[in-house]
């Protein structure tokens, strides 16, 4: 697995917000009763939303306690998954998936473009602070290759210059809408043959 | 080639509209009720006679997995688990379906619930799909709201509800065994089998596991009969299957054609053709990454379905098809993908940890023109090592395409080679030891 990099600065106190503490009991009531711990990583999910997109080990101590389990397994959770973040990232959060399919179709370019754009590292903030990057394994959407995830939602299609349009809207805070960026309907086949995949990264 | 009465995903590319309403007018959830009514064993008898094997990778039969359920309920509840958790490299299909056919999933999961003696089945989808997990919700809301799902489903007196759970990130939570441990809250490292899950599963209770395209298959099958689905494809290799078509193509897509399909027809019709001709091609890894490339010889005459890929000591899989052409450095394209495998090893068994890294390693080094000869043959003795040895499959997925670049491309491996090491100093290590690794800080 990743190594993965316990953030230095940590807050003492974390708790669930009043609406979140809700979602919290909503999300207890799937599980059966004596099987709280199933909710460990919901609860991840719903402190990590809460706090700015990473966990800090103050969340893990409370839901541990929340769950009455030892709070070890909770971190061993936390580190054992790749989606919880342990440090913070940038509002805007850019996974560039570099598995073969997306590969193939140059998703090595879209990694230069975000050095050029965000910064020459991942996991560290850009200048204006609002955006980071990080290489991710397949997000499963290998027929739209190449692909980058922000946040929640997938950019498809890319070439370098839809790549670079994204990245500058992302820096501007103005980012633009997720989907295919050669307009084509999802997964279907295109009419139009792009002769020898000239349109691709 | 399929023909279009035949197809079961009509809203494949959401053409037609996902909500409720317009999936009933494409005949989801018609007569359910009167399928739930003949009983269980009518329905594994049906769906045993479709033939219908498991989408999800290994092609176990559908309807043997469901009859090893326990038959009566014991103190224990029965739960039933769908996997969607696709993370295989090539494969986007349960995308699709949970995004725009998901209440062909929904009413499967309730005719295979009622099947197998569950009343609560969770679906496990992979945490990247949050959108997609979103629609599902929706999907499951709508079909709550008709009374298709809860107490009394669908009028058939039998109560069953539906629950999401979000994985995170792990590629192994895709085996059935990680999965349930991460549905318990725990790492996702596969268990020991036996006791298998249909036995033993999650929270210790009997547990089927199947995958979205098994379970979205079934209320059409039974609608329309075991013996129509076993009429198309081949025998034993039966029914449709959604192909994902991606690399160096024209027109990368997914589409559901029946099984036994040739390869070139497969992607000289729906894909486009191979990017520079189909003279240009130069490799094919045909059922997601973890199953062995084909060459171009044998895809020009290969058939897409378990047995006859197998028979090329490849296989199926998930049906995620990678077009290679020769544009591409093969040798880094398996590189990469054994650095999917390094990095996405639970870490549980000592074989995978360190073998799927030293494969990476060597590969990598072979790009770079640093490797030597022997190199190579250890290379060869590391998959071997792996294969075999390991509690869950990903040893065999991880060994298996690093053994099929070997098997077919050896001579462009070693015309990279050299006789001389780059690393002349020996120290006295023993042999388990990579030296690569104590030289090199970084490696």
């Amino acid at each position: 697995m990743t190594l993965k990099k316990i953030h230095d600065d940590q807050p003492k106190e974390f708790k669930f917000s009043s609406e979140n503490f809700k979602k919290a009991e909503e999300i207890l009531k799937r599980y059966p009763k004596d099987n709280k711990k199933s909710a460990v990583m919901p609860f991840l999910y719903l402190a990590q939303k809460q706090n700015s997109n990473w966990i800090p080990l103050a969340a893990m101590k409370y839901i541990a306690n929340f769950l009455s389990m030892p709070y070890i397994s909770v971190y061993e959770v936390a580190t054992f998954y790749t989606m919880y973040n342990l440090a913070p990232v940038g509002k805007h959060f850019v996974q560039v998936c570099t598995t073969t399919p997306c590969l193939i179709r140059g998703a090595d370019k879209i990694v230069r473009l975000c050095k050029e754009k965000i910064s020459p590292n991942e996991n560290e903030l850009s200048k204006e602070g609002s955006c980071s990057w990080m290489e991710v394994e397949c997000l499963g959407a290998c027929v739209n290759a190449p692909m980058i995830q922000i946040n929640d939602n997938y950019y498809e299609d890319l070439d370098e210059k839809s790549t670079k349009e994204i990245l500058e809207s992302l820096i501007n805070d103005k980012p633009l809408k997720p989907g295919s960026f050669r307009g084509r309907k999802n997964t279907a086949p295109e009419k139009k043959q792009i002769v020898n995949g000239e349109k691709h990264a | 080639m399929l023909k279009a009465e035949n197809k079961i995903f009509k809203n494949l590319y959401n053409q037609l509209g996902w909500e409720i309403d317009h999936a009933i007018k494409r005949d989801d959830w018609k007569d359910t009720k009167n399928i739930i009514s003949k009983g269980r064993e009518w329905i594994i008898n049906e769906v045993k006679t479709s033939e219908l094997r498991g989408r999800g990778g290994a092609g176990f039969s559908t309807g043997l997995k469901w009859s090893f359920a326990p038959k009566e309920v014991g103190s224990r509840p029965h739960y039933l688990v769908i996997n969607a958790d696709e993370s295989e490299p090539g494969t986007c299909k349960d995308r699709d379906i949970l995004r725009f056919e998901p209440q062909k999933l929904i009413e499967g999961c309730l005719i295979a619930g009622y099947a197998v003696n569950a009343h609560i089945c969770y679906i496990y989808i992979r945490g990247e799909y949050f959108n997609e997990g979103r629609r599902l919700q929706e999907a499951i809301d709508q079909a709550y709201e008709k009374n298709f799902l809860g107490k009394n489903a669908c009028g058939s007196g039998w109560d069953f509800d539906i629950h999401i759970h979000y994985g995170a990130g792990a590629y192994i939570c895709g085996e059935e065994t990680a999965l349930l441990e991460s549905i318990e809250g725990n790492k996702g490292q596969p268990r020991l089998k036996p006791p298998f899950p249909a036995l033993v599963g999650l929270y210790g209770c009997p547990t089927i596991v199947n995958n979205v395209e098994t379970i979205a298959v079934v209320p059409t099958i039974l609608r329309r009969g075991g013996k129509w689905f076993a009429s198309i494809g081949k025998p034993k290799n039966t029914g449709t299957k959604i192909f994902c078509i991606s690399g160096n193509v024209n027109s990368p897509c997914n589409v559901e054609e029946e099984m036994g399909i040739p390869l070139k027809e497969l992607i000289d019709k729906h894909a486009g053709g191979v990017v520079g001709g189909w003279e240009n091609l130069q490799a094919v890894i045909p059922g997601g990454s973890s199953m062995p490339l084909l060459p171009k010889k044998i895809c020009d005459t290969i058939t897409m379905d378990f047995d006859s890929l197998i028979e090329n000591k490849s296989g199926l899989g998930t049906a995620g098809i990678v077009v290679i052409n020769k544009d591409q450095d093969i040798i880094a394209c398996m590189a990469r993908i054994a650095r999917f495998y390094k990095h996405e090893s639970c870490g549980q068994c000592t074989p995978c940890r360190e073998g799927a890294g030293w494969m990476w390693r060597i590969l990598d080094r072979v790009v770079k023109r640093k490797a030597t000869f022997s190199d190579i043959d250890l290379l060869s003795d590391v998959t071997k090592q792996i294969e075999g040895h390991t509690i869950c499959a990903f040893g065999e997925g991880s060994a298996w395409p690093v053994q099929g670049l070997l098997r077919h491309f050896r001579k462009e491996i070693d015309s990279r080679c050299r006789d001389e090491p780059l690393i002349k100093k020996r120290t006295n290590n023993p042999y388990l030891v990579d030296q690569h690794l104590l030289e090199n800080k970084n490696a």
